[in-house]
């Protein structure tokens, strides 16, 4: 620690404890999001790149605001934020009910308030005050006398704003406080399994969509073997399971090839994998070998949801409720309707090759082939005009200032300021995620922005306050004893 | 104080980089991988505007046109680019029903979703002033302009053939054909393909997402000018080619004449015939059914396809193969004696000339006999096929037997059958003379098509040689280089007997079954045939050369059904000499009956009624 450890209190020079890496990475991509903005809106005519009337003017002075928003937050006092928590959510949500009155309707979304020449999305705040308010809740809150009070609060705090942004007709920003499971895991609040097994659902969900159900079912049941192998280390063990499976295997299938109407492959490997985890089962009742137990329950269950959700997929579902998930998936391309945007936008990203076309020379985003280019798809013109180089740094700079967010978090003495920093690296990952996979391809088109690259006031705002609430926090670490 | 759970940070920090490394592994295989995305960026911002090079002109040789270019335009589709359209106003500025519009969109989507392909072809410029005005509203559709061919003399519809669509099979095998381009289908749009078509060039243009063109890509570097086609001069008068088929109307047959030095053909007249303006661009589809089943079959070149008896004009072949082969004489004489074959009367001929004058058949089959019966072998059988064999390999090189290999497609061969046809028609050594004396008289299994008719009295005329009858003088003013054109043919016959034959033929016209040939001041030699046939009433067949010496022009012309050939043919090939050398008409009443001759009805009467017969005899089988 410092040579004034023994002090309670003290004051702390800012400049010298401010995270300057942070800082660097937040201009260094707040420049590069504006040169795109440049870039996506550019066309032959474009005028001077300090023009107003043009959306890289305007994003230049909601870039020089934030700046002074920052130096606002580097002027006040660090326990104002946690003080002050709930009653900045409180006034969130007063502007998120308001808004849904006196707001403006822009795109089928009543989010806006215009003041004068400006527009402002209550919504972009109110995810920055959700994660003050749970911060405040969770760090104040007993993990094990409170610990169920405190989760139902928490959901309380995330649903209204929800419920409030649903109201508006914007669920893409709805979805983004699901990203707070990770503090929650981070603080212990949840198991780990839980995170686990969401993953793993996830995962096979999207799989049984995507590869056909046989390739599927063996790889689960070469990955479960694999996994035993290297988890026992034992080869006795392993010849004897993969015995027990392939002579189970033999069986059903001569006898399913003797069947007057033989069912097809993927059942009777099905069949066979029962039969074979009924036979680990028992078997293990003498031989306890650990982790058995755990391998077969997980293959078999893996095995039935994939079943399920192909079973479900194809009999429940409604042709266009397939539609919208096949295309989402990219099954299927339609390319008229929803698959529109993502195709063009993976057709701009592809087009960019390794080096990309250089600034201002990509003619997929300048002659306006990928819609929304400036806002949420603003991901396309990266690809294209910087290509794979250029893409993978921006992605590099995201990575980075994510770890470094987490690393500043874990070095907090005040269980409020890691709490929030979490929160806002859950929001960030959750936006990376969403906005650039969908670009991608790999995510459902959900309209949220990339930070500090989308245009928009709001949430360059929201992102940098959100952002510079963390830093100033973390230049005052050191004001609280350890 | 120690967090039980500050691990869980690297559980996360993990999931931050595994998903960064999904992504990133995403976007190298969209971007260095997938090389399908770089072509549909390309599709999207690249518009290739084809731009076809007008097709080269056709000329007479004399230099008046016979084919030309009109303007049109094909409305092309990107079925990907189309947003919404106005169907009820698409499909009344393009007059066409709703119906057409929806195919013609299904068929361009399943050809490709991003290249262009044609939804409505060969729009009037009439049209496509009303279209263009609208276009601006109706992103992922342009419009293309074409040339269609024009024939402003209507005349030689099949010599100079007609162009189409080209089909699928084509465009796989020559990649410098696109889906929607025209290609030369038949005649000399067809043999000329290559050098009429010129090359095509490209444009290409960067457009936005709404279809506007932004601009040239790299300034036009990969740009390429399309070169125009390179015009044909035919050997074809355009003057004798129509007084020829005026002269055909209402008859059925073909009149073909060359001009002895060179083998440039002067006239290809083929009856009925039909006006060649009827099978362009989208007319097309409507006439050919018709014309295709009309039953005077106005689409068969007759000149070319119809394998006709040759008849009493075959007796100078065997004349020449005869006193060839030394088995007659210049003063060799047969009584005219009927009891062998019949004849008409006339006194009988004492030497070569007047048996070619009187076209005595008893005579020929004389000659025929010698030829074939040379007691080469003590069984008649074996000399027989020794004999056919030997006249057989002598006919076949006055261009018989075989199509010429020239610049005339799908022309037949005819028949002068060999020791092969008659032992798989009759069996090996079960035929002799007695069982082919028919072909003396060019009746029987031989066959020659009207061309070969034209190219044989051609080298009667050259007494010995031919060029080998072909359409084309030049090809874009150079004169056409094609060796095949140049290569004199000489026949294995001395002049000397060509001299008996010429004078014979001359006597033909001057005092033979041939008078109705005659012209004041030129010398015109010719032979009469009237070819008995199985299709109802005789073919009236002349050929002739003129004038006898240096001769300008050699015509064979044939008539179906109409009888005697001195009766029909004869003056009709004498109009069409006359007009060639004095660009006039000496006697108009000649003229005029030909004119009012309709053997139309008679021609075609006889395949009615074979039509009717099949249609009976149908059933039964």
């Amino acid at each position: 620690m410092t040579k004034n450890a023994t002090d309670s209190t003290r004051r702390v020079n800012l400049l010298t404890n401010v995270d300057w890496i942070t800082i660097v990475l937040y201009f260094a991509l707040v420049i590069i999001g504006w040169l795109n903005i440049y870039a996506a809106v550019y066309n032959d005519e474009s005028k001077s790149i300090y023009d107003i009337s043009q959306k890289y003017g305007m994003q230049l002075i909601w870039i020089g605001s934030s700046i002074v928003l920052i130096f606002l937050i580097f002027l006040i006092d660090s326990n104002f934020y946690s003080f002050f928590a709930y009653i900045l959510y409180a006034l969130t949500i007063g502007l998120l009910v308001s808004v849904l009155f006196f707001g403006k309707e822009v795109n089928g979304a009543r989010s806006w308030f215009q003041i004068g020449g400006f527009r402002l999305q209550p919504a972009e705040f109110a995810k920055l005050a959700t994660c003050l308010a749970i911060s405040k809740l969770l760090s104040s809150s007993n993990m094990i006398t409170q610990k169920f009070r405190t989760l139902f609060l928490m959901g309380i705090f995330i649903a209204i704003p929800s419920g409030l942004v649903i109201l508006q007709n914007d669920t893409g920003t709805a979805l983004v406080y699901s990203a707070f499971i990770l503090v929650l895991y981070r603080e212990g609040w949840v198991p780990g399994n839980l995170l686990f097994f969401c993953v793993l659902i996830v995962a096979l969900f999207i799989a049984t969509l995507l590869v056909n159900p046989l390739s599927l079912i063996i790889f689960l049941i070469v990955l479960a073997f694999v996994i035993f192998g290297i988890m026992r280390r034992r080869l006795y063990e392993f010849l004897l399971s993969l015995g027990i499976f392939i002579v189970s295997l033999s069986i059903l299938y001569g006898i399913n090839h003797f069947l007057p109407h033989p069912f097809s492959l993927y059942y009777v490997i099905a069949l066979a994998a029962g039969v074979s985890c009924i036979a680990y089962f028992i078997l293990n009742l003498w031989f306890k070998i650990p982790n058995l137990n755990t391998i077969v329950i997980f293959l078999a269950l893996s095995i039935t949801f994939t079943f399920t959700v192909d079973y479900l997929f194809d009999k429940v579902l409604s042709e266009h409720q397939r539609t919208r998930i096949t295309v989402l998936l990219g099954m299927e391309t339609d390319l008229k309707g929803a698959g529109y945007n993502v195709n063009q936008s993976k057709i701009a990203i592809g087009s960019g090759g390794f080096w990309g076309k250089g600034f201002l020379q990509g003619t997929q985003t300048k002659y306006d082939f990928v819609p929304e280019q400036s806002t949420d798809f603003i991901f396309c013109t990266i690809g294209e005009e910087f290509g794979f180089l250029g893409s993978t740094i921006v992605i590099g700079l995201f990575v980075a200032l994510l770890l470094r967010i987490i690393f500043l978090a874990e070095r907090q003495r005040s269980l409020f300021s890691r709490i929030y920093g979490y929160a806002v690296a859950s929001v960030f990952l959750f936006h990376l995620v969403i906005n650039i996979g969908m670009t991608i391809g790999l995510a459902p088109v959900i309209g949220i922005p990339l930070p500090f690259f989308s245009y928009g006031g709001s949430s360059l705002w929201a992102f940098t306050i959100l952002l510079f609430i963390f830093i100033r926090l973390d230049a005052s670490r050191l004001e609280l004893l350890a | 104080m120690k967090n039980p759970y500050a691990d869980r940070r690297f559980t996360i920090a993990v999931i931050i980089l595994i998903i960064a490394g999904a992504y990133i592994i995403r976007l190298f295989y969209l971007q260095i991988i997938d090389t399908e995305l770089k072509l549909s960026a390309n599709n999207n911002v690249l518009r290739y505007v084809t731009i076809y090079p007008a097709r080269g002109l056709i000329y007479d040789r004399n230099g008046k046109l016979m084919v030309e270019n009109q303007a049109v335009y094909d409305l092309m589709v990107i079925p990907r680019q189309i947003k919404q359209i106005d169907t009820a106003d698409l499909i009344n500025t393009l007059d066409i029903t709703k119906a057409e519009l929806i195919e013609g969109l299904a068929k361009a989507k399943n050809y490709s979703r991003y290249k262009p392909s044609v939804l409505i072809k060969q729009i009037s410029s009439k049209r496509y002033a009303i279209l263009q005005e609208k276009l601006y509203k109706y992103p992922g559709f342009f419009v293309q302009p074409r040339t269609l061919r024009i024939y402003p003399r209507k005349s030689a519809a099949h010599a100079l053939g007609y162009i189409g669509e080209v089909d699928e099979e084509k465009t796989k095998k020559d990649r410098y054909y696109k889906s929607g381009d025209y290609i030369g289908i038949s005649g000399l749009e067809q043999s000329y393909e290559k050098e009429l078509r010129g090359k095509k060039g490209v444009s290409i243009y960067m457009v936005d997402v709404h279809n506007r063109i932004k601009g040239n890509f790299q300034n036009g570097k990969f740009d390429t000018t399309a070169i125009v086609g390179k015009s044909l001069k035919t050997t074809i008068d355009l003057d004798i080619q129509e007084y020829g088929e005026k002269l055909m109307e209402n008859k059925v047959g073909s009149i073909v004449a060359i001009e002895p030095s060179t083998g440039e053909i002067l006239c290809m007249v083929t009856s009925p015939t039909y006006d060649p303006n009827l099978l362009i661009g989208r007319e097309r589809s409507k006439n050919y059914p018709q014309l295709n089943n009309d039953i005077a079959k106005p689409l068969l070149n007759r000149a070319l396809q119809a394998k006709y008896p040759p008849g009493s004009i075959f007796k100078i072949i065997q004349a020449l193969v005869g006193l060839q082969m030394g088995v007659i004489k210049e003063t060799t004489g047969f009584p005219c004696d009927k009891s062998i074959v019949n004849c008409h009367n006339h006194p009988s001929a004492s030497n070569i000339r007047e048996a070619v004058q009187y076209s005595c058949n008893p005579y020929f089959y004389r000659v025929f006999q010698r030829i074939i019966q040379q007691g080469k072998s003590r069984s008649i059988f074996k000399d027989s096929e020794i004999g056919l064999k030997n006249w057989h390999d002598m006919v076949i090189t006055f261009g018989l037997g075989k199509a010429f290999e020239t610049d005339i497609n799908y022309m037949k061969g005819g028949r002068i059958p060999d020791c092969k046809f008659y032992d798989r028609w009759y069996g090996k050594g079960r035929w002799a003379f007695q069982t082919i004396y028919s072909l003396s008289i060019g009746q029987g299994e031989v066959e020659i098509v009207p061309i070969q008719m034209a190219n044989f009295v051609t080298i009667v005329g050259n007494k010995g040689y031919y060029y080998t009858p072909h359409l084309v003088k030049e090809i874009g003013d150079v004169k056409i280089s094609n060796p095949k054109f140049h290569e004199k043919h000489n026949l294995p016959i001395d002049r000397e007997y060509f001299e008996m034959i010429v004078d014979g033929m001359m006597r033909v016209v001057e005092s033979g079954t041939a008078r109705l040939a005659r012209i004041k001041d030129i010398d015109v030699c010719g032979k009469t045939g009237t070819a008995q046939n199985p299709r109802g009433d005789d073919h009236s067949v002349f050929i002739a050369f003129a004038p006898k010496d240096n001769p300008k022009i050699a015509i064979a012309v044939y008539v179906e059904n109409a009888g005697f050939g001195g009766v029909w043919a004869a003056p009709m090939a004498s109009l069409i000499i006359e007009k060639y050398l004095t660009h006039k008409i000496s006697d108009p009443d000649k003229e005029q009956r030909i004119l009012d001759f309709d053997n139309l009805e008679k021609s075609l009467n006889f395949d009615k009624k074979r039509d009717r017969l099949n249609k009976k005899s149908k059933p039964a089988d």
